[in-house]
């Protein structure tokens, strides 16, 4: 009984050992792969910096002032205006056309009387 | 446990035979048992001693033996905790009201040289001067070849010039990593930025510390790291900052100005939504401070900001906010203007004769000296000292630029009589022209003090009232009627109602005796939509001059008000103000019954 006991003991050791073990490298290569991807973050925030950075320089007024200026044939843009900004309610309707009947049978009509 | 009888039968049968008193016995038993025993719970107590005395030395132990491996040890980082974007080493970026970059940071390298671990110094110096033409290559030389172990070549490279350094290939060129401060926007709000340069410099890394503007202000806030990066958000507005300065500076070449400046500000929040001051220069590459001349030559001087003026007529309606506040006049009460007015020794006259009397509205309309004057005798130098006062015209503005603390207001010395009539319509007295647009902002936005401010609020401020609702209404009418038919009228921008006041002030001379002839500072305070007042607008132009007529003209009516309609034209859209048709003035019917 007490050896089976004994055989029992040792098994569980080596088992938890073997179980330690891989534990242990499970934990460094989950502690590397962690680093590698702190340095990716690390290189991505950079590389994002320089990148909004750049998107800032090339849109930066000047330079877009110049390159509306430069295409001015086939854009044709203008600093806006107040005439292009106006409320909705005070652009007059475009006068109706398809409201008007055919006219089927014309008569022609001067207005040499309206004339002063 | 086998206990010892205290009466062994034998040897009290032993003791009797011998006719010994049996009891004793026992005692000596009991004497034994009690040694015994107190033997025993001394040797435990002792034993417990040492346990705890083990323990604590082992605790002691630990706590030493860590303080010592973290004493000793290399710093690194933890490995194992997900460290996020909770603490960032970088300078925190600068944005604009929404949230467009105006400074941020760029990875660069610097370039320096361990001479020692040179292979050859002479070929690594001629190909650097080819690379760096500021360089000298017998400077280098005799860099390389002397007893220095260590010496900075450049502070910050391009990667081009880095790639063209490694290609020299020699071992004691170095690089070390460096976080530059980039203003993408080039001379865009220059003042506002101001610069940054290097603190404590290393090989591995340099401080990054703000010079000047903002950068300067805020230097701890940006470089707070707990802050993680977070950007500091000011006021400005990047498009409405660049129309701004386009208008201004197009505006000062044509008019032949030494130099401009500009405000736009918000009249409710007190928000600076563009600031420019002309000429400007790159924060990206600071000039250094001016060692000789006047201050307002260098490019870094901030005309918005530091350059206390006497802004002239602009300051009339100042005067006559007070006379209204205080009851003594209405817009329709008449001001003997008669031509030039004599005080003691001193004449004050105006620039075109206007006639015997006037308005007060009309007074304003046509910018007369001597009916302002008139009215600032009424109202006494005491009473005008504490409203210029209370409007802020009397101290440095709380502005959140180092700067702002340089634009102290000139005041008389002895505030007297005469100097009570000069300042009336703002002569004898100098300000800045931000301290000019927060005063127009407490002017037309219902009467309450405003503060100016460069960082983004979230609603607006409630100052001490300075003048009544009613008096405030007033006085947009009159300065709307000085655009729409006064001193103003080219400022008048269809659909935006401008209302505005001009002030054309002779500057004082650099000797001090008296003024110069034809040297004029013109301004002109605008405000709009003039009927619901949500933007002050200031333009100065030094010296400007108009030249289209048979003589020249220098009159702000002629300078500086055409420039500040253009920006108005430029800006209002952006500001998202649709041109409106203005109301007109209603009929007046008034209910009554018999």
């Amino acid at each position: 009984m007490r050896s089976v006991l004994f055989v029992l003991t040792a098994c569980a050791v080596i088992a938890l050992a073997f179980w330690a073990y891989r534990e242990n490298y499970r934990t460094q290569q989950a502690l590397d792969v962690t680093e590698q991807l702190q340095r990716d973050i690390g290189a991505s925030r950079a590389r994002l910096s320089v990148l909004r950075a750049e998107w800032a320089y090339l849109n930066r007024p000047d330079r877009l002032r110049d390159l509306a200026d430069l295409n001015y044939d086939s854009l044709g843009l203008m600093p806006m205006a107040p005439a292009q900004f106006g409320r909705i309610d005070q652009v007059a309707f475009p006068p109706e056309e398809d409201g008007l009947l055919e006219i089927t049978d014309p008569i022609e009509v001067s207005n040499m009387e309206a004339r002063p | 446990m086998i206990r010892t009888p205290l009466r062994p039968l034998a040897r009290v049968l032993e003791a009797r035979a011998k006719g010994e008193n049996p009891d004793a016995i026992e005692r000596e038993n009991l004497r034994l048992r009690h040694e015994e025993m107190r033997d025993r719970a001394r040797n435990r107590a002792e034993g417990r001693l040492l346990m705890l005395g083990v323990f604590f030395v082992c605790a002691f132990a630990m706590v030493g033996g860590r303080m010592a491996l973290l004493a000793a040890s290399e710093p690194s980082e933890p490995r194992a905790s997900a460290a996020g974007a909770e603490i960032q080493a970088l300078r925190a970026d600068i944005v604009d009201r929404q949230g467009r970059i105006l400074a941020t940071n760029l990875e660069t390298v610097s370039l320096y040289a361990q001479p020692p671990l040179m292979v050859d110094p002479t070929h690594a110096a001629t190909e650097l001067a080819r690379i760096f033409p500021d360089l000298e290559v017998e400077r280098l030389i005799k860099d390389f070849t002397g007893t220095r172990k260590f010496l900075w070549i450049k502070r910050r490279l391009s990667p081009e010039q880095q790639q063209a350094v490694h290609d020299i290939g020699d071992p004691g060129l170095l690089f070390g990593p460096r976080d530059m401060r980039l203003y993408p926007n080039g001379t865009l709000a220059a003042h506002v930025l101001g610069g940054a340069g290097f603190g404590r410099e290393g090989v591995h890394a340099a401080e990054v510390i703000g010079v000047a503007g903002v950068e300067r202000t805020f230097d701890e806030q940006l470089r707070d790291p707990a802050r993680a990066g977070q950007p500091l958000e000011l006021s400005l507005d990047l498009t409405i900052q660049a129309a701004t300065e386009e208008v201004l500076s197009g505006g000062m070449r044509l008019l032949n100005a030494k130099g401009a400046a500009a405000v736009l500000m918000d009249v409710h929040t007190g928000e600076v939504i563009s600031i420019a001051s002309l000429p400007d220069f790159d924060p990206n590459d600071r000039p250094a401070l001016p060692t000789q001349g006047r201050p307002d030559d260098s490019p870094l001087f901030n005309r918005a900001v530091q350059g206390v003026y006497e802004l002239g007529s602009t300051f009339k309606i100042f005067t006559v906010a007070q006379a209204l506040e205080l009851g003594m006049v209405t817009p329709e009460t008449i001001i003997n203007t008669k031509s030039p007015m004599t005080w003691g020794r001193h004449r004050i006259s105006d620039f075109r004769n206007y006639g015997a009397e006037l308005t007060v509205s009309k007074v304003i309309e046509k910018s007369s000296n001597v009916g302002t004057a008139r009215i600032a005798i009424d109202i006494g130098a005491e009473r005008q000292r504490d409203f210029l006062g209370q409007l802020g015209l009397l101290e440095t503005t709380k502005f959140e630029m180092v700067e702002a603390r340089g634009g102290k207001p000139l005041l008389p010395p002895r505030w007297s009589e005469l100097s009570t009539m000069t300042i009336s319509y703002g002569h004898g007295m100098s300000a800045t022209p931000l301290h000019l647009a927060a005063a127009y902002a407490t002017m037309v936005n219902g009467g309450t003090k405003i503060e100016p401010t460069l960082l983004k609020q979230n609603g607006p401020q409630f100052g001490p009232r300075v003048i009544s609702e009613r008096t405030s209404e007033q006085l947009r009418r009159m300065l709307r009627l000085t655009v729409s038919q006064g001193t103003a009228s080219f400022g008048d921008v269809p659909g935006y109602a401008v209302g505005g006041k001009t002030g054309s002030a002779d500057k004082p001379r650099i000797d001090g005796r008296g003024y110069e002839t034809d040297k004029v500072l013109a301004t002109f305070a605008a405000t709009f939509p003039a009927h619901d007042p949500k933007y002050v607008l200031i333009v100065t132009l030094d010296e400007a001059v108009e030249t289209s007529g048979t003589e020249p003209r220098r009159t702000a009516g002629w300078t500086a008000v055409p420039v500040a309609a253009e920006v108005i034209r430029r800006v209002a859209p952006l500001l998202g103000l649709r041109p409106e048709i203005e109301p007109a003035e209603l009929t007046g019917i008034t209910l009554t019954s018999n």
